[in-house]
């Protein structure tokens, strides 16, 4: 059967850029250069040219702190600034599960309310653009290379 | 005539409707064009009324598929004012290129020998290079461009030397929308004795393309980017290259006798087509070369051309943009009116505050359709210091009423972004730590 996709209801823009991204797009956090790297690497989306550098710090099993730079749109800024405010003292386990929890929301698999996550429900708006689901995910799947010891990904 | 509106009755997708009943603005035909209905039913009349496979079997079907197929190959030849060539069908341009480095690199490239690219060129324009350079150990260099976007021509020439085996470049950028000046390369190549092939992807769908003149030794390009289906590429080239080089995919078709102990190949053009090739795309491209060539590629220029000054004009509005096109770089607008044919069709620009892929978000919901991205061009969009940028492109028959969407879904964007992002930051128990914070200021509203 053929699925026509013509005319479908209009995504609001409002629901993409909420507020708290267009915030952290502005002045992103996650900028200041760390003492030492213990996890490192490079993501890139080669659809768009997007590219991120995610650095941890760690303390014992705690992430200290997080460096993220590269280029990219207001949704993977946003996202990556949310990631590195957000994983900040937070232990690799939890960071963790906070990486799957929000795939699993980006792919509808599980509700924003199901957990505490702050600022990162604002990302739910990006499921109704499903182009840009890799630009919200690029930072959060580099934070998961980097700790699996990769210094490179590309999602594809 | 050029009769714009009967032009776009051509054209069924012209009348899709986006989102909530928006007309579709499509400005992304650098990354490939509409099909006209004559190319979709040529494509449904092939499987409906002669479906048969080429050069095998004595059946009616057969002849009558392979006639229309082989008869493309001298439409091909008469759009691009070749006489004495051959006609190779690939699958596109990316697939002509790889043709052409597997086989001439086989036959003519050893360890450290050169081959010469520039600094615009497409990825399938690069990697096939890099692929041989893997195998063959030779260099690969790229020819600079400058600040108007063009080839440095001066540069260039010193860049080829007696080790420089094949020189490739492309025709017109896919990005910056500047034509080449193939004819001087040529006459570089030719003196030096380099292998010259030109990626005329986005010249030969926009402009007349005369073979004989531009003086290469090959020429490439893709159907799909000019009206025709997806899955035909084209590689034209001279008998005698094609008949010394060595095949690049093996299989049925392409030999003239198998035994146990090996094969012979078939002739040229078949000994490139291994396989049962592209046979309904085929035939349905010469549908779509039959069309270009009754609206006239004089025609389809020219009018590019005036969408192309009427948009640079529309988009002065927004003096924060970088237009990265040599036009524009050659300002006054007014200036030359090229008969190089550059600049045309093609708008690529980017800004510091909204991002391509926002711009190509926002936009889209005014049912306009453009590319963001680093358009299959990295080393490039590095050469201008950006990692994305956004790109309208343009086609025969897109109008002026369509450029005007095209800006105010723009000013659209760009409102957006200054409305949105210039809110003061309120706090959200977020760690604090950008170096550009002031601290205590405008942080709380
Ligand atoms: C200049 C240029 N070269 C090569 C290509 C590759 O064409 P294709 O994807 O059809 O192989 C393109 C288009 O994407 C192009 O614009």
């Amino acid at each position: 059967m053929i699925v026509l996709m013509q005319n479908q209801e209009l995504p609001k823009l409002d629901e993409l850029y909420k507020e708290i991204i267009l915030e952290h797009y502005r002045e992103p956090c996650g900028k200041v250069p760390l003492e030492h790297v213990d996890y490192e690497a490079e993501g890139m989306n080669p659809l768009c040219g997007d590219e991120v550098k995610l650095s941890l710090q760690l303390k014992d099993k705690t992430i200290e702190k997080i460096h993220i730079e590269g280029h990219g749109c207001s949704i993977s800024v946003a996202s990556g600034s949310m990631l590195a405010s957000i994983l900040k003292g937070k232990s690799i386990n939890e960071a963790k599960q906070l990486s799957l929890f929000l795939k699993d929301m980006m792919h509808g698999k599980v509700d924003k309310n199901e957990k505490d996550i702050g600022d990162l429900e604002a990302l739910e708006g990006v499921k109704k653009f499903p182009v840009r689901i890799k630009c919200a995910l690029l930072p959060w799947t580099t934070f998961e290379e980097a700790l699996a010891g990769h210094e490179h990904v590309e999602i594809s | 005539m050029f009769d714009l509106n009967r032009i776009r009755k051509d054209f069924e997708i012209l009348n899709r409707k986006i989102w909530d009943g928006k007309p579709l603005v499509y400005l992304d035909n650098a990354a490939t064009t509409q099909k006209p209905d004559v190319v979709i039913s040529a494509l449904t009349k092939y499987y409906k009324e002669y479906n048969a496979n080429i050069h095998r079997g004595a059946h009616k079907l057969a002849e009558e598929a392979t006639i229309a197929y082989e008869a493309v190959r001298d439409k091909v030849k008469k759009f691009i004012s070749a006489i004495d060539e051959e006609v190779i069908f690939t699958r596109n341009t990316t697939e002509s290129i790889n043709l052409l480095a597997y086989s001439l690199g086989e036959l003519l490239v050893n360890e450290g020998d050169e081959i010469l690219l520039s600094e615009m060129e497409h990825h399938s324009n690069i990697i096939p290079w890099f692929l041989l350079r893997e195998r063959k150990k030779c260099k690969i260099i790229f020819a600079p461009i400058n600040e108007n976007y063009e080839l440095d021509y001066e540069k260039l020439e010193k860049l080829i030397t007696k080790k420089t085996k094949i020189i490739s470049i492309t025709h017109k950028s896919n990005v910056l929308g500047t034509v080449n000046d193939i004819k001087r390369i040529a006459n570089l190549a030719k003196t030096n004795g380099s292998i010259f092939i030109v990626d005329a992807a986005q010249s030969v769908p926009h402009m007349k393309v005369n073979y004989k003149e531009l003086g290469c030794d090959f020429l490439v390009f893709s159907a799909h980017k000019m009206c025709g289906p997806t899955g035909v590429g084209v590689l034209v080239g001279s008998k005698e290259l094609l008949f010394k080089i060595p095949p690049f995919l093996g299989g049925g078709e392409m030999i003239k006798k198998v035994t146990f102990d090996g094969f012979t190949p078939n002739d040229i053009p078949w000994k490139f087509e291994a396989g049962t090739p592209n046979i309904a795309d085929v035939i349905a491209f010469g549908a779509a070369l039959d069309y270009l060539e009754k609206i006239g590629l004089e025609n389809i220029y020219k009018h590019e051309l005036e969408l192309t000054e009427y948009a640079l004009e529309k988009l002065k509005q927004f003096d924060f943009l970088k237009i990265y096109n040599p036009v524009i770089a050659l300002s006054p607008l007014q200036a030359p009116r090229n008969d190089n044919y550059s600049g045309a069709g093609i708008i690529t620009f980017s800004n510091p505050v909204v991002h391509p892929h926002d711009i190509a978000t926002i936009i889209d919901q005014y049912g306009v359709a453009i590319r963001a991205g680093h358009h299959c061009a990295q080393p490039l969009m590095k050469k201008l210091g950006v990692s994305a940028t956004a790109r309208a492109s343009f086609y025969f028959y897109n109008t002026k009423a369509e450029i005007d969407i095209f800006a105010h879904a723009l000013k659209k964007a760009f409102d957006y972004f200054e409305v949105g992002a210039c809110k003061e930051l309120k706090l959200k128990g977020r760690s604090n730590d950008s170096p550009n914070a002031k601290p205590g200021a405008a942080k709380i509203r």
